[in-house]
């Protein structure tokens, strides 16, 4: 059935032209039998249609099969009519192209399974070489690169005389030599030239092509596939580096964005405050909040949902740090192990507590359009989810550093870390910073949770998962210091993208832990020790 | 009591005589429910983590058994006596599991229990209930390799699961290469050791299998995908198994849309993802991923409707969603019915022998029974993701299939059976004829 079809689609391309030529609707009976078998809700059914609509030559075809592709074609088992609607929600039938007023209620849309969406692609990856729109070309060459299947290459060969926008130009050209590297009449001129082309391509998919050439090869052709393959795995192996690079710098703004409002709680006060993964968490359900209120009363502001949120969970965490601190904090202040069991014991109640507002399965967060998907450099892909939190956890760390260093409250708490009697004999109201401090080690956990709901669950057990980090992170970094706590992040990040490779990512981990205990043996305040006699104090 | 107490309260009470009133009051009120309950209930325990992290899961299933006891008493109850719920919170703590069982079977005296979750919290039970002789119903489908006379299985066995999905890759999808990517805990470990061997035996070769184990809650997935995006990029064919843990999965399918990887080029085909976990996901970048359950709430039968509306109204709540294990829940109650009406009794004994053979209508159509084997027999489906969080069926098993207490595939286990009904025995050896081969 499959190779049937794919046979059928190699007569596409020039049925496209004869649509082109004579963009006249034929009314046969084979195409609205094909369109009638969507009604069937039978993937071999569909699936046949689809070979039919393709290579019929009716001008609905494209219509109807990208109509499939998203899920606007509807169908009516009773009936057995077919219905397309259109993006703008007007509708036609698809066996005659008139329009028509309403789809009836029993209309379903026509399902797909895996192997149906790889047939519409590939038909509609046919019908897209001669779009207009220069991105789709593309997108339909490399589709062609891929499959190499040689019927295409007159098609490929006319469009690439009349292409004129350069990357489409590039991609016609990689696909013409794919398919010219499998041919089995191609002059070995061409096929040593296809090799060239295939190896500046470089990346996994030509070296896909490249290794799944035959060995029946002239030893020339084969020398220089052998060739190119190696100068791409060598090329690849050195982006793999680049890429764990990366990888190791996004993980490193995750561990440092979770771990800054504890620099501050921790590294700063002193406070070993166990709950501060809760304030993580309650700032992803204020980015929760916030959305179900914009998707119920104001669907276009969708895409600012996360700017809103930022102050929002700023204030909400921050406020009820505030609240504990005034409550429990300070009442502990100079018992660490009491402190450590009271913020261990408040973080499972703001757990429970959530969990019992919110439910325990976790809540959906979308991604706004502009932190969804990924672009290539070189051999690498960055997604924009990670490359944005990356800028996020930057801006952050130096808001905050301007704040501690430019600002009155700043310089109130650096003054009462450093020496609260001192402070408080010159007139700083040390209760109050105690509880601004703390209120903004909270507001910046908070805003963590914002970013950290664009990469992982939404849960009550959020913060459980990056308290364990963040301590990691601040005790590593030096306590008391934000650089440390930059520098502390980053490292482990790289260090951990690095082992992950080798050692899986269990193992990794362990790694990473051990490592930490050994430095911590030689150096007990970590990377960048605060100095003088603050810290005896 | 009642009449010297108001007689108390008409005279200013000291302290102490206040205290000996209410401690009474406490006392008597304890001893008349104790001893109701003792007389005309039937009571049911549930066992499922209501807060920490398998809260997320297994909060669904209390609220699944206390409906089912609520349907049942509607009916009339069970043998002319009402059934009454009895909830423990063991906390997602492996440990308290035990502890938790104990309190249920020993100071509440429950009939039967309905629960567990993880299969670390199911072997922790076990010695309690075997010792206390009660009986467990396990919901949730787990790694096999296991049949015990006082647990009665009604998720499913690798052969009930894992298997039929790797099939249909095989047949349907024409899959060559293979990611078995799981969380590093016990099921993942031996299904993919399941699952390895039965790829093997059908001719996949070694460097055409990547196994990956991450630990619990991973969120980081980066590096992960680049190498599943780069293991699938040789030309052939390349499918994911996943028996990755709940909570890791919402980040692992993000990272999967985000780079790009599209059900049409690698399809990830999942054990553990559910109705239940999609709904915190946004679905659109998983379109056309797979999960292999033996129960969809999209599935179009006349009792499932009527489930899925009953549960809806019961929780106040139109869009509560539904899942397999829940159906699990539902078929294993129904036969605990049947077999306490069969045997007449709530006797463990008497229910234990009861059991095997009683059948009960699945949701999706069919009708299960309860092997010797304490396992049941489940229809096999492939669903694909939809828009909506919900799941398409592309694919299912001809019959019903009967579950595997022990693996066909697994040098260790494919000569035992299960046969808790002519050799009472739960780890017979089929080729020494002897019970007691490896395991319990």
């Amino acid at each position: 059935m499959l190779t049937n079809f794919f046979r059928n689609l190699r007569a596409l391309p020039f049925a496209i032209l004869l649509i082109f030529a004579t963009a006249l609707p034929v009314l046969a009976g084979p195409f609205e039998d094909a369109v009638a078998k969507f009604a069937n809700d039978e993937f071999s059914d569909t699936e046949e249609a689809i070979g039919v609509l393709a290579t019929g030559g009716n001008s609905l075809a494209y219509a109807i099969i990208s109509a499939l592709q998203d899920g606007r074609l509807m169908a009516d088992p009773d009936t057995k009519k077919v219905y397309v609607t259109q993006p703008d929600g007007k509708a036609i039938d698809a066996a005659t192209g008139a329009p028509v007023a309403s789809i009836p209620d029993s209309a379903t849309a026509v399902r797909l399974n895996n192997r149906l969406r790889r047939a519409v692609e590939a038909a509609l990856g046919g019908l897209t070489l001669l779009s207009p729109d220069p991105a789709k070309r593309i997108q339909a060459a490399q589709s062609v690169f891929k499959t190499h299947d040689e019927t295409m290459l007159p098609v490929i060969d006319g469009a690439l005389q009349k292409e004129t926008n350069k990357g489409a130009k590039l991609a016609f050209t990689e696909a013409r030599a794919a398919i010219l590297l499998f041919k089995p009449d191609a002059t070995d001129a061409e096929k040593l030239e296809a090799i060239a082309t295939i190896k500046a391509r470089g990346d996994q998919e030509a070296l896909a092509l490249l290794t799944g050439l035959t060995g029946d090869q002239p030893p020339a052709i084969a020398r220089a596939a052998a060739n190119a393959t190696s100068a791409i795995q060598s090329n690849l192996a050195l982006w793999s580096t680049v890429q764990n690079a990366w990888y190791g710098l996004s993980l490193g703004s995750v561990l440092l964005l979770a771990a800054i409002g504890l620099a501050i709680t921790f590294g700063v006060m002193g406070v070993i405050n166990m709950a501060h993964g809760e304030m993580v968490m309650i700032g992803a359900y204020v980015t929760f909040m916030v959305q179900e209120i914009i998707r119920t009363s104001y669907p276009g502001l969708f895409d600012y949902s996360l700017l809103m949120a930022v102050p929002l969970a700023f204030i909400v965490a921050g406020a009820i740090g505030i609240l504990i601190e005034r409550s429990i904090i300070r009442f502990l202040y100079g018992r660490p192990l009491e402190t450590l069991l009271a913020t261990w014991g408040l973080s499972l109640v703001l757990q429970q507590a959530v969990r019992t507002m919110f439910g325990p399965t976790n809540r959906e967060v979308g991604s706004p359009s502009w932190m969804s998907g990924a672009f290539e450099i070189g051999q690498i892909t960055i997604t924009y989810n990670r490359l944005w939190i990356l800028c996020f956890t930057l801006a952050v760390f130096a808001i905050l550093l301007a704040m501690l260093r430019f600002t009155s409250l700043g310089l109130e708490m650096r003054a009462v870390t450093q020496n609260r009697r001192m402070a408080a004999s010159m007139g700083i109201a040390t209760s109050r910073v105690d509880a601004l401090t703390f209120g903004l080690g909270s507001g910046i956990a908070g805003i963590a949770g914002v970013a950290l709901s664009q990469i992982d669950n939404v849960s009550p057990n959020l913060g459980q998962s990056y308290i364990i980090d963040s301590f990691m992170v601040v005790v590593f970094g030096g306590v008391g210091n934000l650089w440390g706590t930059l520098v502390g992040a980053f490292t482990l990040g790289i260090a951990n993208k690095f082992l992950e490779p080798v050692a899986g990512a269990v193992l990794g981990k362990i790694a990473i832990l051990v490592l930490i205990i050994l430095f911590i043996q030689k150096r007990p305040r970590g990377l960048f020790a605060l100095k003088g006699r603050a810290v005896e104090a | 009591m009642l009449t010297q107490l108001t007689h108390d309260i008409a005279r200013p009470l000291s302290r102490r005589r206040w205290l000996a009133a209410t401690a009474g009051l406490v006392l008597g009120l304890a001893a008349f429910t104790t001893a109701r309950a003792a007389d005309d209930t039937i009571k049911v325990g549930v066992l499922h983590s209501l807060s920490g992290t398998m809260a997320i899961s297994e909060t669904t299933l209390k609220d699944t058994v206390l409906f089912l006891i609520d349907e049942q008493n509607k009916k009339g109850g069970v043998l002319g006596k009402k059934l009454e719920a009895v909830v423990v919170d063991p906390a997602s703590n492996w440990p308290l599991f035990a502890e938790k069982a104990r309190e249920l079977i020993t100071k509440d005296k429950v009939a039967v229990v309905f629960g567990c979750w993880t299969s670390v919290s199911r072997k922790s039970v076990l010695p309690v209930f075997k010792e206390l002789n009660s009986i467990l119903f396990y919901p949730v489908q787990y790694e096999g390799e296991e049949s015990e006379r006082n647990v009665f299985y009604t998720g499913a066995a690798p052969n009930q699961q894992a298997i039929p999905a790797v099939d249909y890759l095989m047949k349907d999808e024409k899959v060559k290469r293979w990611v078995l990517a799981g969380t590093d805990y016990v099921y993942p470990r031996t299904t993919n050791k399941i699952l390895e061997a039965y790829l093997k035996s059908k001719g996949v070769k070694q460097e055409d299998i990547m196994i990956n184990y991450t630990p619990f809650g991973h969120s980081d997935w980066q590096t992960i995908v680049a190498d599943i995006k780069k293991f699938g990029s040789t030309g052939k064919k390349t499918a994911v198994v996943s028996t990755i843990n709940g909570d890791a999965n919402v980040p692992f399918y993000k990272e999967l849309g985000n780079q790009g990887i599209k059900a049409t080029e690698i399809p990830v085909v999942a054990f553990s993802v559910g109705e239940e976990e999609l709904a915190g996901i946004d679905t659109k970048p998983l379109l056309g991923h797979l999960a292999a359950w033996n129960y969809f709430q999209s599935i179009k039968t006349p009792e499932n409707e009527k489930f899925i509306k009953a549960w809806q109204a019961y929780t106040k709540n139109p869009k509560r969603v539904t899942n397999d294990p829940m159906e699990a829940h539902v078929i294993g109650f129904d036969m605990w019915v049947k077999a306490v009406e069969k045997a007449k009794s709530v006797d463990a004994d008497k229910v234990i022998d009861a059991l095997p053979g009683t059948e009960a209508k699945n949701l999706t159509g069919g009708t299960s029974k309860m092997l010797p084997n304490h396992h049941i027999t489940k229809p096999v489906f492939i669903g694909e993701i939809k828009a909506n969080g919900q799941f398409d069926v592309v694919w299912k098993t001809p019959g019903l299939v009967a579950g595997d207490a022990w693996s066909k595939e697994l040098e260790g286990s494919k000569d035992l059976i299960g046969d808790w009904v002519g050799k009472k025995c739960g780890n017979y050896n089929t080729k020494t004829n002897k019970c007691g081969g490896q395991g319990s």
